[in-house]
């Protein structure tokens, strides 16, 4: 049996990341999220990548096209803020199929807001963020182990279908130490003949969003739509707890998850039917494991530490078919075991 | 066993975050579930600092304790403001070098232990009260053996740190003997 280790969420998701075959990292510090770039200052060049530091969080997602382009696995990390700045790039590697890993550790916003953990970029994360007609393929760890092990995922999801797969944790997983087991090194690699490795003695390729052709732009846009349509289908993940005859069903990700999780247990020792699920994928939103349950649940109860955002996702899920409440807090306050209780109790 | 919530609470440079990294290194040793959460902001030395340590023998959900089982007290501001939350049948240890004041509960156990004093009388390093309170939690609550601690211990002080592997262990066995 593997040895477990204490490790910090931001640390595991980094080693991840070398282990998944990432030997290059773009990056600029911002709490909560900073010991995952100092992990890898630390070890990627032990590894033989590169790391930089780069001068703005706009020239680290530019550096992590460049690199994409050259058919390398790249990172690039920070939070709420700095995603923001990072838009942009984000948009234009979507525009270009170019594979990459963006993780956002979340702190409470909007503007530079605070620095505690917080869940209300899920908009930004799981409707585009940037311009133009895209999805980022999004993972909400709930745990430091899942750091490790949707980071592997990532990079597997992002050189499979060519999209940009985004991590979208929170201060308190990034911060939080716990045990974890960590992935064996991936030895997996994908073809890929489009990367600009030098001309050799084979045709010329070049790389780029732009597409003056109005036909061209839209045909493109179709094609890549059937390709959101397809991941939508067989890529929707979701951890379902106490859901076989759950009546009260809690929606939560992420660190929301692991206190709701402590409020279904007390309902059900007070003979509450209650459950969990936890989406593991934000886009695609689980959708037919929620549809799947609602013939018994009669209401569902978002959990979420931002305005209300992914209530929106279980009400098209679900067709609205079931009332769906909100149980929140934001801007870096954390919900309570307590809260939640009481929201299934129907006090809120 | 249940899940123990822990929170130790003190002021920046007390070494709060150390002491539940022992007592999540031991936990993780002896095969239990257990989370460390720090809290972390624009603190500093001075401000304040605390950290949340949940063990369980099954799977963790929440890592933050806001009521806990088992507290430390390292100043004053601490123990007044989570003295009254802990939970009744819990325990309340004290740094009394550096806490005036008492508890007027009697559902919780709260002990006063010199700590600061006698890290620095009888280790000869005032910044090790951690660890002597961490050897009165052991001896009281009975969590860990002295082994398991002093084993944790030896796999959390960095290696550039070593001279101070001895004192850690003479301030765990000081706290225990108090």
């Amino acid at each position: 049996m593997a040895t477990k280790k204490l490790m910090k969420g931001n640390e595991a998701l980094a080693e991840a990341a070398i282990r998944s075959g990432c030997r290059f990292y773009f990056g600029y510090p911002i709490t909560p999220q900073t010991e995952l770039a100092e992990y890898m200052a630390r070890y990627l060049p032990k590894a033989g990548g590169v790391f930089l530091q780069a001068e703005s969080e706009i020239a680290a997602i530019s550096m992590v096209y460049g690199t994409s382009a050259a058919g390398k696995r790249v990172m690039t990390s920070s939070s709420s803020p700095g995603i923001s700045l990072k838009q942009e790039g984000i948009s234009y590697l979507a525009g270009s199929n170019l594979p990459a890993v963006i993780v956002n550790v979340q702190r409470g916003g909007p503007g530079l807001g605070g620095i505690q953990p917080s869940q209300s970029d899920y908009w930004q994360a799981t409707k585009g963020g940037g311009h133009g007609d895209y999805h980022l393929i999004v993972l909400a760890p709930s745990t430091v182990q899942e750091m490790a092990d949707l980071t592997v995922l990532a990079f597997d999801l992002a050189d499979k279908y060519r999209v940009q797969t985004m991590i979208l944790a929170d201060g308190t997983v990034g911060q939080m130490m716990e045990p974890v087991e960590l992935p064996e090194p991936v030895q997996k690699e994908y073809d890929k003949p489009w990367a600009l490795r030098g001309k050799g003695n084979g045709k010329s390729k070049f790389i780029t969003s732009l597409s003056l052709s109005p036909e061209e732009l839209e045909q493109w846009n179709i094609n890549n739509f059937e390709k959101y349509r397809h991941i939508e289908e067989t890529e929707q993940r979701a951890e379902e707890f106490l859901m076989d005859d759950a009546e009260i069903c809690i929606v939560a990700f992420g660190i929301s998850a692991r206190v709701s999780r402590n409020a279904v247990i007390a309902a059900r020792e007070k003979g509450i039917k209650a459950g969990l699920i936890r989406p593991i994928t934000l886009y695609p939103f689980p959708k037919d494991i929620l549809r799947r349950h609602t013939s018994h649940v009669s209401r569902f109860i978002s959990v979420e530490l931002n305005m209300g955002q992914m209530i929106e996702d279980i009400r098209l899920s679900t067709d609205c078919c079931r009332p769906v409440s909100l149980c929140n807090r934001t801007g870096g306050v954390i919900v309570t075991p307590e809260e939640v209780l009481a929201a299934i109790e129907g006090g809120k | 066993m249940k899940t123990t919530a822990i929170l130790i609470a003190g002021f920046g440079g007390q070494g709060t975050l150390f002491a539940g990294k022992v007592l999540a290194v031991a936990s993780l040793m002896k095969g239990l579930e257990v989370s460390w959460l720090p809290s972390y902001g624009p603190e500093m030395r001075g401000g304040t600092a605390n950290c949340s340590v949940m063990i369980s023998d099954s799977p963790i959900g929440s890592p933050i304790v806001s009521r806990p089982d088992v507290l430390l007290a390292l100043n004053k501001p601490s123990f007044e403001k989570y003295e009254k939350v802990t939970v009744p049948g819990g325990s309340v240890f004290v740094d009394s070098s550096l806490v005036d004041v008492r508890s007027t509960r009697n559902d919780i156990g709260v002990y006063y232990t010199p700590a600061t004093e006698m890290a620095g009388n009888v280790v000869g390093n005032a910044a090790l009260s951690n660890i002597v309170l961490i050897g009165k939690v052991i001896k009281e609550t009975g969590l860990f053996t002295e082994e398991e601690i002093i084993a944790a211990i030896t796999e959390t002080v960095p290696k550039s740190k070593q001279a101070l592997l001895d004192a850690n262990i003479k301030a765990l066995r000081a706290g225990m003997d108090a």
